[in-house]
């Protein structure tokens, strides 16, 4: 069988594309179809991992070549050394994990640098929502209700920043994604922007 | 009618790989001599000779791992599901090769052998066998062959440990492995199977101490052995479904102890048939060759004896094989990356238990299919 199309660029993909330096070694939390790896392999030469708790994902992935592990989060990390990746992602990730603390704690163990991306809910049109109906709005828009949905956490940039801080985490990049995946400027980005794209580190010492 | 996407008509060869002057060193210690190994072989070796894989078989498998030894044969090679044109181990792509094991009874020497040093079989005069003795015949085999590397090595339960076998003693010989449902050690409850099995054989009065050749033999020990394995290789959910507690007809009112279920039945005839085509003494020797490889207490641990690993690695366990669980694959997978091998895991969700592996299964099929194409690619770049 081919392998499928390329399916259009995620916005947040582009960015992490962006982010990771050539011929690095990378680690995905949460990998999915492998879409991500393969693109980072293709277009930066990297040496990709990825690890996904879905078998169907898992299938995929190896179908597209890259190496993967089929299990949860925590469970793939702990397989790994400390340092043993330049980078570590969590893609639309961070949103989905029962405890994001632990992970966000092992992932800054394995990798030198985290990159994590989510949607943020601090957004103008989710606050404006839930203002005037009273009713937790759905994070992309899509079609999955609260009790459905595989988002099980919300967050904001805000939110990401403070928890930043409060553990001792430099955040080394940041950048702001309009829907459409335009760059936000910093200014109010917490209300304007869509998702959250961080390159975070743990600090030295 | 041979199917279309079968390999066809195939014959197994037998290669002799040690003569008294050269006899292949085993575990046990000493030397055996004259040694036989039977294989098969599908597709074409390419030019390069880059393309050769080779599969492991199971306790009570053979070297016919596909196609039909003649038009008639009622049933082909064992893994005819995944060895084909097209098939997971696409035969128009890749060299396909399957040996049998040391201590066989499908033409490799093996209990059943005569012992050149008293004209008669050896029964329990044959020395012990391990895994390693196995995968260093298949060695003297591919050597024999003219391969100096294969791209992949695979097999099944026993099948597997030849391949983590493989990693370990060969590293510079195999580009890649797919160890599948197997362990690098067996349970406790695995080797009490197994021990349950044996002593069937050798509580028969047909055993004679090995020495039955000729007669009959522990026929109704071995085929216990069998029915035994056979409750093993499946699962709870998947005998409810092939045979739930439906009877047999006919059989209600014959007698308060009839045979009347339909999973007794089922036993009843996989054993029957096993007698006719397996030697119980071959039984014995493999089933303690599979209980006792043990590569972590031979190296001191797992990790370590991973260490000079260096195949790309594609790890498959299904979800519902309590001989061989899951958590066994991620004890492997563990080890392989703390050697920072490259490896792939991938727990297929199934009901067919153990046996999964031997079926029609899409899933393992696109693993193994994608697996290959990325190590073959990453070979020749």
């Amino acid at each position: 069988m081919p392998d499928p199309a390329s399916p259009p660029v995620r916005p947040d993909h582009s960015a992490i594309l962006d982010i990771v330096t050539p011929r690095s070694r990378v680690l995905d939390l949460g990998c999915g179809d492998g879409d991500l790896l393969r693109a980072l392999r293709e277009q930066k030469g990297i040496d990709g991992r990825g690890i996904d708790r879905d078998d169907r994902a898992v299938i995929a992935c190896i179908g597209k070549g890259v190496p993967v592990y089929h299990g949860t989060i925590l469970e793939g990390l702990s397989l790994y050394g400390d340092g043993e990746f330049d980078f570590v992602i969590l893609s639309q990730t961070l949103q989905q994990t029962i405890e994001p603390d632990r992970v966000i704690a092992d992932m800054l163990r394995v990798g030198r640098r985290g990159i994590v991306t989510f949607p943020n809910f601090g957004r103008w049109s989710l606050r404006i929502r839930f203002l005037l109906t009273g009713r937790l709005p759905s994070l992309h828009g899509g079609p999955w209700r609260w009790y459905e949905t595989p988002d099980i956490l919300r967050l904001s940039i805000a939110d990401f920043r403070a928890y930043c801080a409060r553990k001792g985490i430099a955040i080394i990049e940041s950048r702001f994604l309009s829907p459409s995946g335009r760059c936000v400027p910093r200014f109010w980005a917490n209300a304007r922007a869509s998702t959250g794209a961080f390159v975070i580190a743990r600090r030295p010492g | 009618m041979i199917p279309r996407d079968s390999v066809g008509l195939v014959r197994t060869l037998e290669f002799r790989l040690a003569e008294p002057a050269d006899g292949l060193p085993l575990d046990s210690g000493g030397k055996l001599s004259p040694v036989t190994l039977a294989y098969e072989t599908y597709g074409t070796l390419s030019p390069e000779k880059d393309n050769a894989v080779l599969i492991c078989h199971a306790l009570s498998g053979s070297a016919h791992a596909a196609g039909y030894h003649s038009p008639d044969d009622a049933k082909p090679g064992w893994w005819e599901t995944a060895i084909g044109p097209g098939k997971a181990f696409d035969t128009d792509t890749y060299f396909v090769i399957c040996s049998n094991v040391i201590g066989g009874c499908s033409g490799s020497t093996g209990p059943g052998s005569i012992d050149p040093a008293t004209g008669k079989p050896y029964g329990m005069r044959f020395p012990p066998v391990t895994i390693g003795d196995t995968v260093r015949a298949q060695k003297r085999l591919l050597d024999h062959l003219g391969i100096p590397r294969l791209l992949s090595v695979s097999g099944g339960s026993m099948g597997g440990m030849q391949v983590l076998e493989w990693m370990m003693a060969f590293p510079d010989s195999v580009a890649s492995g797919i160890p599948i449902a197997t362990t690098a050690r067996l349970s406790a409850q695995g080797i009490a199977f197994d021990a349950v099995g044996r002593e069937a054989i050798m509580t028969d009065p047909g055993w004679k101490g090995g020495d039955y050749y000729g007669d009959r033999g522990p026929a109704s020990g071995l085929a216990i052995a069998r029915m035994i394995g056979h409750i093993t290789y499946l699962s709870d959910e998947a005998m409810h479904r092939k045979f739930g507690r439906r009877r047999r007809n006919g059989l209600a009112n014959e007698s308060a102890l009839a045979k009347e279920f339909e999973v007794e039945g089922y036993l009843e005839q996989r054993g029957a048939s096993f007698i006719n085509r397996f030697d119980a003494n071959s039984y014995l020797y493999i089933t303690k060759a599979i209980d006792c490889y043990d590569p972590a207490q031979e190296h001191g641990s797992l990790v370590k004896a991973f260490a000079r690993g260096k195949a790309k690695v594609l790890v498959i366990s299904f979800s519902s094989d309590w001989l061989f669980p899951t958590y066994h694959s991620k004890e492997i997978v563990r080890a392989l990356k703390a050697n920072g091998i490259d490896c792939s895991f991938c727990e297929i969700q199934t009901s067919h238990g153990h046996d999964a592996f031997l079926l029609e299964c899409p899933e393992q099929t696109e693993l193994i299919r994608g697996f290959l194409r990325r190590v073959r690619r990453e070979a020749r770049a």
